[in-house]
C-alpha cells in the first residue's frame, strides 16, 4: 500500500488511512471461487477508473487444489499484479504456510479462524485478523451450501477494510446472479453483507483510495483471453476452428459463444490438425478465419501452416503458452514457443508472429494480425501466454465503429487472375476466392507443391528459387514497414533489458524502480517477433549491456529464443540472456536482482 | 440455405443468363499425369460431364483433395480449386462449405488419404453430415509412392512393404462411413461409365454428406484388382437389389458385407439436417437479439457487460 498519509501502529485503533494502491492475493483452493471475488474487486476497479491488474495460479486437476487469485488495484498506474501482497486473505492452513511470505512485511493477514492456526514466530512481523469466516457464512446463509458463499462473505470484508462503493458492487453481484434462481442472488447478498457488516474496523485500520487520476471515457475489464477473442470479432473473423485445450479454451468457447451474433460460426473439431485446416479452408473461401491452441496443439498444427505459407492463403493463429516441452505445465506460463512459431514446418516458411504485451494489446493484436494475414496472404502468430491469457485488466474502451471492419470476400469478375504473380511489387499477389468469375477462363489452383504463377506443379528450378523469393519478399516488406521500436528510458546507458510479450509489465516497473535509484537502465520490448523492426541495432549501440528477459531456458548456448534470433541477425556477442522456467512470470525485484547479479558477472569477467 | 456472413456477397457478371453449360473444353486443365489405363480418366472425364449436366457455372463448385494419385485431380480442372496436404481434404473442405453455403464442394481422393492418414476426419465429416460430395477412388493400394499396402489392400496382397503378402484386415469403406454416420454412401467402379455419372448426380443433389466409393484400377501396381466388378474381364456388375430399402442401415450393413466384389449403387441415404443447416439455425437465433444492429454495436453491447 503506498502513500500511505496516516501510519499508524496495529494497536492504534480505528484508523482510517488513504491509500494510492493495494495488492490483494486470496489464497484457499480452486472450488472456493477465490477467483470470483478477484473477478469482482478488479470489475469494480474498472467501474472506478482505476487501473487493475491481477494474478492466479489454478491446479492442473480436474477439480480442486490449492490456487490463489491475486489483485492490484490502483489510483495510479499498474504494470504488473505486484510482487509482494498488502493483505493476504488465508482460508486454509495450506494458504497461510505457502503464501506468507508473499506477504509485506508489516502487512495484514486475514485468516479463516475455523481451518487456520497461526505460527507465533510470525505473529510480530504481519498484522494477523482472526475472523471465524467459515462459521460465520454459514451462520449468515445456513449451512445448506457447506463453506458456499464462503468467497462472497470475504468480498464483503474486503469491502469493509478498503471502503469500496458497496453499491457499485452489489451492483455487480446482481449482475452476475441475477439471471439465476432468486435465492440464489439473495444468498450471495446476504454473504456479502454479513461480511461487510462484520465489526472489523476494531481488529484493523481500514483504507480509503485517493480518486484516480485517470479520466478516462470510461474503461472495459476482461482478461486476455477474452480481448483476444474480441479483438478477433472486430477484425471481422467469422469462422474459427479449433480444439479445446488449457489455456486456450476459454477463447474457443467465447468465440463458439460470440461469433453467431455476428453470422458467424466456430467449429469445435475432432483434432487440432483438422481445426487448422478448417480456419485454412475458410480463409481460401475468401474470409480471414482462425485456429488457436496451446503447445502441444501447436505442434501438431504445423504441416498446414507451411501449407499457408506456400499456397498463400491467410490464417490466424492463436497460441496461448504454457510450460513445455510436451504435455509440460498445463496451466502454467512459459515463454517457450517462440521458435515453433518462427520456424515450425518444413522447409523455408515465412510467416509473421507477433505477441502482445498486456490485455489492451491482445484485443489490437489479434485484430492487426487478422489485418496483416489479409494484406500478406500468410499465416500469422499470434504468441499469447497463460500469464496473459489468465490475467484481467481494465482498459479504456475501445472505439468501436473505429476498430470493426467488414472483411466480406469480395468476389466481383475479374478480367484475368495470377494467384502467384511474380510481377506484384514485393511478391505481394492476392487471392480470390471460390466463386470468384475470372473472365479469361483460366482458374487458380491453391495447392501445396511448387506451382507457377497460376497455382499449376513445376519443379522447375527457377521457379522454385523465384517463388520462394516470392514468399520471403513480402515479410521483408512488411519488416520495411514497422515503425522503429520505442524505447522505455534514454535510448543510451548501461543496461538495455529487452523483453517480449507478457512480461512488459514487470520489466518496465523494474525499469523505473532502477532509474529511480540513479541506475542507467532502460528497456525495450519487442511486439513484432517476426519479421523484426529494422533499426535494432543502432538501439543496442547505445547500450554496455543487453540482456535479453525470456520466460523459457537458456538453452544449449546460454541464451533463450528472442536472444538466439537476435544474435543470429546481429552477431552481438553482448546480447545475453536472462531466463526463467518456474512457471511464474518474473517479478519487479526478482528482475532488478537477477540483472544485477548478470552485469556484475560480465564485468568480473 | 444463406448465412449473414455473406450476406452482402454479389456476384455481378454482364451476361449470367446467356451462358452456355461449361463443356470438356472449358473444363479441361494440365493433361493429367496419371499412367495410360489409370481409372481415374474415367473419373475426370465424369466430372466435366456432371458439370455440363448440371448446368454449373465455374462460380458455383470448388475441386479440393489431399495428396496421392488421384488427388492431383484439381489441376486437371479449370476451375478454382485447391491441391492440400495429405489425409486433411475433408476438413479443408469443411471450412469451404460451412462458410460459403453458395458453394457445391467436391472432393477426391484415394483410399490411403481418407481411410489411412486422414481416417478420423472421414468419421466426424460424416457424423456433422457437413455438406459435400466426396469421390474416393479407391485402387487397394499406394500408387504414388509405388506399391506399399493400403488400408483397402485385401489380405495376401504382395507390396513392397508386404513382401510376403499383406497381414492386416483391410477396410471396408461402406460400413465404415455407415457406422460413422454417412447420410449418402454409393459405390461404383470406373469401367462403368454410365453407372459411375449416375451416382455422381445422385450424390451431387444429396443435401448433405455424400461418399463415393468408386474403383479405380492402378494398372501399374496393381492390375487387374477389380477384374471381378468388370463383365469384360469375365467379372459380373452386380447392382444394388431393386427392393434394398436406403434407409435401411442393417440391411446396408449387410450388403457391404458381401463378398468382393460386392455390390454397386445407393446403399445408404437418408435426411438428416446437416451441421450447414443447423449452424445457420444457431444463427438466426443468436441474431433475433440484434435485428438490425451493426457489427460495431453488437460488440459494444458485449462491452458494455464487461465495463
Amino acid at each position: 500500500m503506498s502513500e500511505t498519509t496516516a501510519l499508524t501502529p496495529p494497536s492504534g485503533g480505528r484508523q482510517i488511512s488513504k491509500i494510492s494502491e493495494v495488492v490483494i492475493r486470496i489464497a484457499g483452493n480452486s472450488q472456493d471461487g477465490i477467483q470470483a471475488i478477484g473477478g469482482f474487486l478488479a470489475r469494480l476497479a474498472g467501474r472506478s477508473e482505476q487501473e487493475v491488474m491481477t494474478f492466479m495460479t489454478i491446479p492442473s486437476t480436474i477439480a480442486g487444489g490449492p490456487s490463489i487469485f491475486q489483485v492490484r488495484m490502483s489510483s495510479g498506474t499498474v504494470e504488473s499484479p505486484g510482487d509482494e501482497a498488502d493483505l493476504l486473505v488465508a482460508f486454509y492452513q495450506h494458504s497461510y504456510d505457502e503464501h506468507m511470505n508473499s506477504l509485506k512485511k508489516g502487512g495484514i493477514v486475514l485468516f479463516d479462524s475455523d481451518h487456520v492456526v497461526p505460527k507465533p514466530e510470525l505473529e510480530k512481523d504481519y498484522h494477523h485478523v482472526s475472523v471465524p469466516i467459515s462459521s460465520l457464512t454459514i451462520e449468515a446463509i445456513g449451512g445448506a451450501g457447506r463453506e458456499k458463499g464462503k468467497n462472497i462473505f470475504v468480498l464483503g470484508l474486503i469491502a469493509k477494510i478498503f471502503d469500496l462503493n458497496v453499491e457499485k458492487l452489489t451492483g455487480l453481484i446482481r449482475q452476475r446472479f441475477g439471471g439465476k434462481d432468486a435465492s440464489v442472488l439473495e444468498t450471495a447478498l446476504t454473504a456479502f453483507h454479513s461480511g461487510h457488516n462484520f465489526s472489523i474496523e476494531k481488529l484493523i485500520q481500514t483504507f480509503e483510495f485517493f480518486e484516480s487520476q485517470r479520466k478516462t471515457g470510461g474503461q472495459v475489464v476482461m482478461n486476455g483471453n477474452e480481448a483476444i477473442a474480441y479483438g478477433l470479432v472486430a477484425a471481422g473473423v467469422r469462422f474459427g476452428s479449433a480444439y479445446p485445450i488449457t489455456p486456450w479454451s476459454e477463447v474457443m468457447e467465447l468465440l463458439r459463444h460470440e461469433l453467431p451474433k455476428y453470422g458467424g460460426t466456430f467449429v469445435q473439431c475432432e483434432d487440432e490438425i483438422s481445426a487448422i485446416c478448417m480456419a485454412l479452408g475458410a480463409g481460401y473461401a475468401g474470409r480471414v478465419a482462425v485456429t488457436g491452441s496451446s503447445g502441444p496443439g501447436i505442434s501438431l498444427k504445423m504441416e498446414a501452416l507451411g501449407w499457408g505459407v506456400m499456397a498463400e492463403v491467410p490464417l490466424v493463429v492463436i497460441d496461448v503458452q504454457r510450460g513445455g516441452p510436451s504435455t509440460g505445465l498445463p496451466t502454467q506460463v512459459e515463454q517457450s514457443d517462440l521458435n515453433l512459431a518462427v520456424y515450425g514446418s518444413h522447409g523455408d516458411a515465412p510467416r509473421i508472429v507477433l505477441a502482445p504485451t498486456d490485455v489492451e494489446d491482445a484485443f489490437y493484436t489479434a485484430a492487426e494480425a487478422v489485418e496483416l494475414a489479409r494484406k500478406y496472404n500468410v499465416p500469422v502468430f499470434v504468441l499469447s501466454d497463460q500469464a496473459i491469457g489468465t490475467r484481467i485488466e481494465a482498459f479504456p474502451t475501445p472505439d468501436f465503429e473505429k476498430v470493426c471492419k467488414d472483411i466480406s470476400p469480395d468476389l466481383t469478375p475479374v478480367p484475368t487472375h495470377k494467384p502467384y504473380d511474380l510481377s506484384a511489387p514485393d511478391g505481394i499477389s492476392c487471392h480470390k476466392a471460390p466463386g470468384t468469375r475470372i473472365m479469361d477462363g483460366r482458374y487458380p489452383v491453391v495447392g501445396g507443391l511448387e506451382h507457377d504463377e497460376y497455382g499449376h506443379p513445376s519443379s522447375s528450378a527457377k521457379l522454385h528459387t523465384s517463388m520462394s523469393a516470392k514468399r520471403r519478399r513480402k515479410i521483408q516488406a512488411f519488416a520495411h514497414s514497422l515503425p522503429k521500436p520505442k524505447i522505455h528510458g534514454p535510448t543510451e546507458g548501461n543496461i538495455l533489458l529487452v523483453g517480449w510479450g507478457s512480461t512488459k509489465g514487470p520489466i518496465q516497473e523494474a525499469v523505473d524502480m532502477a532509474r529511480a535509484a540513479g541506475e542507467a537502465i532502460s528497456s525495450l520490448h519487442m511486439r513484432y517477433l517476426f519479421p523484426q523492426p529494422e533499426g535494432l541495432e543502432e538501439i543496442f549501440a547505445g547500450f554496455k549491456h543487453i540482456f535479453v528477459l525470456e520466460l523459457n531456458d537458456e538453452g544449449l548456448n546460454g541464451y533463450g529464443q528472442l536472444a538466439g534470433l537476435l544474435r543470429a541477425r546481429y552477431c552481438d556477442s553482448r546480447i545475453v540472456g536472462i531466463n526463467k522456467t518456474e512457471g511464474l512470470t518474473f517479478k519487479v525485484k526478482e528482475i532488478l536482482n537477477r540483472v544485477h547479479a548478470k552485469a556484475g558477472e560480465l564485468s568480473a569477467k | 440455405m444463406s448465412s449473414p456472413a455473406i450476406d452482402n456477397i454479389q456476384v455481378k457478371a454482364p451476361d449470367d443468363d446467356l451462358r452456355a453449360p461449361l463443356t470438356k473444353k472449358e473444363l479441361a486443365a494440365d493433361h493429367p499425369t496419371w499412367c495410360p489405363g489409370c481409372g481415374d480418366f474415367s473419373v475426370l472425364a465424369l466430372y466435366y460431364k456432371l458439370i455440363e449436366k448440371q448446368k454449373l457455372a465455374h462460380e458455383n463448385f470448388v475441386s479440393i483433395s489431399g495428396i496421392g494419385c488421384s488427388s492431383r485431380f484439381p489441376y486437371f480442372v479449370q476451375a478454382h480449386g485447391v491441391h492440400f496436404i495429405h489425409g486433411r481434404s475433408l476438413p479443408l473442405a469443411t471450412g469451404i462449405s460451412l462458410s460459403r453455403p453458395d458453394l457445391h464442394v467436391f472432393v477426391f481422393g484415394g483410399d490411403g488419404d481418407i481411410f489411412s492418414i486422414g481416417g478420423n476426419h472421414i468419421t466426424h465429416a460424416a457424423r456433422k453430415n457437413i455438406r459435400m460430395t466426396l469421390v474416393v477412388m479407391d485402387n487397394n493400394v499406394y500408387g504414388l509412392t509405388k506399391k506399399q499396402t493400403s488400408p483397402t489392400s485385401p489380405l495376401g496382397f504382395k507390396s513392397k512393404t508386404d513382401n510376403w503378402g499383406s497381414v492386416d484386415r483391410p477396410i471396408n469403406p461402406v460400413k465404415q462411413v455407415l457406422a460413422a454416420g454417412a447420410t449418402f454412401i454409393a459405390r461404383t467402379t470406373s469401367t462403368n461409365p454410365m453407372h459411375l455419372l449416375q451416382v455422381m448426380e445422385a450424390a451431387m443433389q444429396h443435401d448433405g454428406f455424400s461418399i463415393i466409393e468408386c474403383l479405380s484400377e492402378c494398372v501399374e501396381f496393381f492390375p487387374g484388382a477389380f477384374d471381378a466388378a468388370n463383365p469384360r474381364k469375365g467379372g459380373a456388375f452386380q447392382t444394388v437389389p431393386a427392393d434394398h430399402d436406403v434407409t435401411d442401415e442393417v440391411a446396408a450393413y449387410k450388403l457391404a458385407d458381401a463378398p468382393f466384389p460386392g455390390y454397386f449403387g445407393i446403399f445408404y441415404q437418408v435426411n438428416r439436417p446437416t451441421k450447414n443447416a443447423s449452424e445457420a439455425k444457431i444463427n438466426a437465433n443468436a441474431r433475433e437479439k440484434f435485428k438490425g444492429l451493426k457489427d460495431w454495436q453488437i460488440l459494444k453491447k458485449s462491452f458494455e457487460r464487461l465495463s
